[in-house]
């Protein structure tokens, strides 16, 4: 966990002084609704269909206990006892009133928290691995790097006013938590052949109406020079990106009209003359670096007896460990997944109460460190072994247990029509309906990994373009219907599904998706995931089934 | 006269007389200083130069300030254009011509220029404004100096926190 210091405290203190004075010109009538939206949008707080939301950010998905105690408090004197962790790894709040946001950022700056930039067109929250720190397969810990990111483009002087809004994600393991494939700008940390550190730089990937896979622009950023080659990117883009169409406005759009070789010459030709003047120093890096809480490991037998023994003796821990426990870089210690996809709960959301079990644990038994996924779970990364048994009987006793992390009924689902303004189709009873088709446990073991993702509308906040299946609500005449995707992919196999076939109504998506599983079970192989079955088969199979059941 | 809230050397911000006055491409020339547009400026700018004018450029957003480049010395003013306050181009195109180009002449904010955008283009290095919000001076300064650390390097010259945490 990054230290604030002076600085970064100061800096969040101003900005949220200065929120305090517009709400206040607007709840006087300075200004109005119009005047005062461009002001809220720049501090996270949108105008929903029942109320506003305030969107709060959790730079690169890391927090500790204090943070999450204070989410938690203002959950409960703010908003109804609950808030919605996102696929952004940020927290919404969707019941505030706003003559509470002033006092509510003032809450957050007082444990080093904010919600610059989780709103409007410019760089928002920089999103990064929840396992980082605590998984083998990083070559360096991206959380520095996310970290330097998020300083660099807080109210960046040049790129608060881009064409539209700018996501960064950064990842240091081959396996991909972040979706940085489908971000406008995604950082994989490699080593070069000399051993030197840099990244490979995505950009142009996204979601929303036009998804793109994006493509590579350089495989190989020497580290050192990754504020000037942003500071291009950006440059680039906030010259050229369209700003006629909000829907052609992403970098996605300038990097295909342009083709990535000519983008990438653009980049670097800025780059040149930018020059390593627009590069942080080493040694803000290294003291970024510096500033992150150490974490203190005890040397310990890569088995626990105690573990292994509560395991052979309550199958249910046996089956949490299967599916909700990662290896850790050290022997004795696991990466803990705490799922938010209850079976019949809102995926991603999480009460209060559930949110200081969490912050307790983390204190306790996980060295305050806690993550957001961007699958909208939590993560508890550094817990030993020994305390796995303690941990999950407190996470059950909270309601926060469930062992189907990676499994079918670990849904991602926008808020949807039940409270965004922009949604067709509620997205959250769909993603009910389905985890509780497949609430039985050892079934949906054996289905083993799925994604499903789900968005209300086009704009895709669901990523369903990205799930194994997705699903997307569309309208037709008043009426909610779904239209399936498959094959889909955000991970470093980064796919965009492909549609199945005529959407369907409410009513019938559960079973067609219980259809799907079934084609699945069916045609498998050994050790194939759906996906995999699926780019064998091709979509065939999974066609007629599905409509044959239609008719 | 429109309000022309002016930043001085000391980062003080003042009313200022503006001596220039703004000219459509589709208007006579009065006499004096004038503001034209970069199309007119290309067909009759040597003329009025030559008659001893202050001249200023407006260039739209989309009018990219390398055109300027090698005119740099003798205009006046460069108005950088917002003709919606969520169009940010123009910062792109002050930074440079403070980074880059290493134009010391006044750079104009025109268009929807509001009061929340005073500390973004103070930094990129716009020093004169045309506030389209009925902001005056004491609104500006206040605006621009709220925030006491920046992150980043910029055309303004202010101390990045970088620079501060290593005792600069």
């Amino acid at each position: 966990m990054y230290q604030y210091d002076t600085v970064d405290k100061e800096f969040v203190a101003d900005r949220s002084r200065e929120f305090r004075e517009q709400v206040g010109r607007r709840l006087s009538g300075e200004l109005s609704e119009d005047q005062f939206k461009m002001l809220r949008l720049m501090n996270g707080l949108y105008l929903q269909l029942h109320a506003y939301m305030l969107r709060i950010a959790i730079p690169y998905g890391s927090l500790n206990s204090r943070q999450m105690r204070r989410l938690a408090h203002i959950g409960r004197v703010y908003d109804r006892g609950y808030g919605h962790f996102t696929t952004r790894q940020n927290l919404q709040f969707h019941w505030i009133k706003l003559r509470d946001a002033p006092d509510i950022l003032d809450q957050l700056a007082e444990v080093d928290m904010h919600a610059i930039q989780t709103s409007g067109n410019c760089i928002r929250n920089v999103t990064s691995d929840p396992y980082a720190g605590a998984t083998a397969e990083e070559l360096d810990d991206p959380r520095v790097w996310s970290e330097a990111i998020r300083q660099w483009s807080s109210l960046h002087p040049e790129f608060s006013f881009l064409p539209r809004k700018f996501k960064i994600a950064i990842t240091a393991s081959a396996k991909d938590r972040t979706a940085a494939k489908v971000h406008d700008i995604g950082l994989m940390i490699r080593r070069g052949r000399d051993g030197q550190l840099g990244f490979e730089v995505i950009v142009g990937g996204g979601l929303g109406r036009t998804p793109y896979v994006g493509p590579t622009i350089t495989e190989f950023l020497p580290a050192n020079r990754l504020f000037s080659y942003l500071e291009a990117i950006l440059r680039v883009y906030n010259r050229h990106g369209r700003r006629d169409n909000i829907y052609k406005a992403r970098i996605k759009i300038l990097v295909a009209a342009l083709g990535a070789e000519e983008f990438a010459r653009q980049v670097a030709e800025e780059w040149a003359k930018i020059g390593p003047e627009g590069d942080l120093p080493d040694t803000e890096l290294a003291r970024i670096r510096g500033a992150f809480a150490g974490t203190a490991f005890e040397p310990l037998p890569a088995v626990s007896q105690a573990f292994e023994t509560a395991k052979a003796s309550d199958p249910s821990l046996a089956r949490f460990a299967r599916n909700n426990l990662r290896a850790h870089k050290k022997p004795g210690y696991a990466i803990v997944e705490v799922s938010l996809k209850t079976i019949g709960e809102t995926p991603g959301d999480a009460t209060s109460d559930q949110m200081d079990v969490i912050a307790d644990l983390a204190e306790r038994y996980g060295q305050d460190d806690i993550r957001v996924t961007h699958e909208q779970n939590l993560v508890l990364p550094h817990i030993r072994l020994d305390d796995v048994p303690e941990v999950f009987a407190q996470l059950k006793a909270a309601g926060l247990a469930s062992a189907n992390v990676n499994l079918i009924s670990d849904i991602i689902a926008c808020p949807g029509l039940d409270y965004c303004a922009l949604a067709n189709a509620r997205a959250i009873p769909v993603a009910q309906q389905i985890a509780q088709t497949f609430a039985d446990p050892d079934r949906a073991e054996s289905i083993g990994e799925l994604k499903i993702k789900i968005s209300g509308c086009i704009n895709a906040c669901g990523h369903h373009h990205v799930g194994h299946i997705g699903i997307l609500g569309v309208d037709k005449k008043g009426e909610e219907f779904y239209q399936l995707t498959l094959g889909g992919s955000g991970a470093e196999d980064a796919a965009v599904g492909k549609m199945l076939g005529p959407a369907l109504p409410y009513d019938k998506v559960a079973s067609a998706i219980d259809t799907l599983v079934e084609v699945y079970l069916r045609e498998r192989r050994d050790g194939e995931r759906f996906l995999d079955t699926y780019r064998r088969t091709g979509v065939e199979p999974f066609k007629e089934a599905v409509y044959a059941d239609a008719h | 006269m429109p309000t022309l809230i002016r930043r001085q050397d000391d980062d003080k911000f003042v009313l200022a007389d503006d001596p220039f006055t703004a000219v459509a491409d589709d208007e006579g020339l009065p006499q004096g200083d004038v503001i034209i547009s970069f199309t007119r400026f290309q067909a009759e700018g040597e003329r009025l130069l030559a008659e001893g004018r202050a001249v200023g450029v407006r260039l739209e957003p989309a009018e990219e300030v390398e055109a300027l480049a090698y005119d740099l010395p003798r205009i006046a003013v460069v108005a950088l254009a917002f003709p919606k306050y969520r169009d940010g181009r123009a910062y792109t195109g002050a930074r440079l011509l403070r980074e880059r180009f290493g134009y010391a002449g006044e750079i104009r904010a025109v268009g929807e220029v509001l009061r929340e955008q005073a500390g973004f283009m103070v930094r990129c290095g716009f020093d004169a404004f045309a506030p389209a919000d009925g902001a005056s001076p004491q609104d500006w300064a206040h605006a621009v100096h709220r925030h006491r650390h920046v992150y980043q390097r910029a055309a303004d010259l202010r101390t990045p926190a970088f620079v501060e945490r290593d005792g600069g």
